[in-house]
């Protein structure tokens, strides 16, 4: 057992992963890259592939069309990240509390999540129907709403309806997440601020929410990271219409590389796409490794 | 007088109220949070056993008229009207549990790698788990002409190895933290004893992490079951879509029968819902260890 074979036995350990990584990652990162530089188009074999450079790029960041759509895609993800953490927050604290049934009425989190994400959307593209819809009846029937609403037809209502129905399904991972932190937090704690005459205010402000911050911002990053790439849902639920109101960023990628064929623009789309990912990965994974290290 | 008594009366039983108070605020918080989780799955079930007549009823009915399960039999019949979904369900289940045990067989030695070795090569994790958040639109040109020079696009196999590329790195990742808690005093002595790494890992590490194994492949199973991106791309006829891309060509079919694809749906979500709901402590304790602990 000597140090060598031992450094020897770590590296064939990983050879297989690291194998998987560099070949079916790290080398189509790198061919997208130069794809990204070509005007090659995605059937056009017989047409010689010609650099163009930044082209593409240029092409990208001075096309209105690809500026909305980065655009809209902030919007997804700021809305939905700050409705995911403030809901997962409420509800953490909340299955947190003493109540009769606790046990079951947490383990209802896991249903939204492992609910395949096409089937939540559709299940919410049904609930939203303009005509037949259950959102509709109910707000009428409740007076809440004089006139059925379309709600994934109108342009300034879609975005809002598909965030809705994606923070359904994904906010439960931050109250999971914002719950074990919660669990870990010592009861002295709270009791000792409360001798000490500290509203239930201030002992939240004092001790809960720093306690839980930590690991609410990895997973926050984590949900970021996610909702950047958002693209099933809004296939489904909407194909980015109405009037391109919901084309994110995923979607424009799709539609210029396999819509459009032209492969070049469309990778050089998706490498803007790859630059944003890249910066919150390393925010994420600096995080990890902070808290890895205290 | 009478009041200075009635402000007595209220200060002496002051908490009383207050506990009441808010015991029906926390029922009525719970309530809230139950029907919201709950109520959108119930009616996505509910639309997929009422009549289509109930379904397109004008002011809707909450409970149907006539109930209809026929869409199940009818899904699930391979020679008739399901033959489509049957072989979708067949695709999925042979892409997520093939590339579930090819990544488990990867993760397994890179997980203890990454978990009992220190040396450079410990420093890839973070390298792994970066690449592994690459937005899928990033590679999906390189993967789309390698799977074609190749001939696997539009092969199941094809499909299988590329979620081998996302499952390997995740369950690798939730792995290490599993190993991380196993305690190195049996390892030792094992080692000690005459056994190699490799027996260590396979004879002592593996048997002991079964829990931690287990929630990896259920965790690797979910994501298998879900992806959509890469589906959607690589495959185009009866003989590889899977489940999620089947659903999506359902409901963007001209001919909607809505219960029809709430059936589908529902039929769908079953098997991740049911395996998530029995595993859900062994899940939740896996997925937020990741984020809590780092």
């Amino acid at each position: 057992m000597t140090q060598q074979t031992d450094k020897k036995t770590a590296w064939w350990m990983l050879a297989p992963l690291l194998l998987i990584v560099l070949g079916a990652i790290g080398y189509p990162l790198i061919r997208t890259l130069l794809l990204s530089f070509t005007n090659a188009r995605l059937t056009g074999y017989s047409d010689p592939i010609q650099f163009v450079w930044l082209e593409n790029y240029w092409q990208a960041i001075t096309n209105s069309a690809f500026r909305e759509s980065a655009g809209r895609t902030t919007y997804f993800v700021l809305v939905n990240i700050g409705l995911e953490l403030l809901l997962g927050v409420l509800v953490a604290l909340l299955l947190n509390q003493a109540f009769r049934g606790r046990a079951i009425v947490r383990a209802l989190l896991i249903i939204p999540l492992a609910l395949p994400t096409v089937v939540s959307a559709i299940m919410w593209r049904w609930i939203y129907n303009p005509e037949f819809g259950v959102l509709n009846a109910l707000l009428t029937q409740l007076g809440l709403l004089g006139q059925y609403r379309s709600y994934l037809g109108e342009p300034d209502l879609a975005m809002n309806m598909i965030i809705l129905a994606d923070v359904w399904k994904n906010y439960p991972i931050v109250a999971l997440v914002a719950l074990s932190a919660l669990q870990l937090i010592p009861k002295e704690l709270f009791e000792a601020a409360a001798m000490d005459g500290a509203s239930a205010w201030t002992r939240f402000w004092r001790i809960t929410l720093p306690s839980i911050i930590p690991a609410l911002t990895v997973v926050i990053v984590l949900r970021t990271i996610e909702a950047v790439k958002v693209f099933d849902i809004i296939f489904v639920m909407t194909k980015g219409g109405p009037a391109s109101s919901t084309r994110t960023l995923s979607f424009e990628v799709y539609q210029e590389a396999f819509s459009s064929l032209k492969a070049g623009s469309g990778a050089a789309y998706s490498y803007l796409v790859v630059l944003i990912s890249a910066v919150l990965i390393f925010l994420y994974i600096w995080l990890l490794r902070r808290q890895e290290r205290q | 007088m009478n009041r200075v008594i009635a402000l007595e009366v209220r200060s002496r039983d002051r908490r009383k109220p207050i506990r009441l108070v808010s015991s029906i605020a926390l029922y009525t918080a719970v309530g809230l949070f139950v029907l919201l989780t709950l109520a959108p799955v119930l009616w996505l079930l509910l639309s997929s056993i009422s009549s289509t007549n109930d379904l397109t009823n004008i002011p809707l009915r909450w409970l149907p008229n006539t109930w209809d399960f026929s869409r199940f039999t009818r899904l699930l019949d391979p020679n008739g009207q399901g033959r489509e979904f049957v072989a979708a369900l067949k695709n999925s289940l042979i892409v997520a549990v093939g590339a579930t045990i090819i990544s488990l067989l990867v993760a397994i030695p890179a997980a203890y790698s990454f978990s009992r070795f220190r040396g450079a090569q410990s420093q890839l994790l973070f390298v792994v788990l970066g690449t592994y958040m690459m937005p899928p639109v990033a590679l999906v040109l390189p993967l789309y002409s390698i799977l074609a020079s190749v001939g696997l696009l539009n092969n199941v196999w094809g499909l299988l190895l590329v979620y081998c590329t996302i499952l390997s790195p995740f369950t690798t990742w939730l792995l290490k933290t599993n190993f991380d808690t196993i305690p190195l005093e049996i390892e030792e002595s094992a080692q000690l004893d005459g056994l190699s790494r490799w027996g260590v890992l396979y004879r002592i590490t593996v048997p002991l992490a079964l829990p931690g194994l287990s929630t990896a492949a259920v965790w690797a199973l979910l994501l298998a079951w879900d992806e959509f991106f890469y589906a959607l791309i690589f495959t185009s006829n009866i003989n590889t879509k899977t489940i999620p891309v089947a659903i999506a060509d359902f409901a963007a079919g001209r001919a909607v029968d809505y219960g029809l694809i709430c059936a589908a749906g529902a039929l769908a979500a079953l098997p991740p819902v049911l395996i998530g709901f029995a595993l859900q402590r062994g899940l939740m304790s896996g997925l937020t260890s990741g984020s809590v602990k780092g």
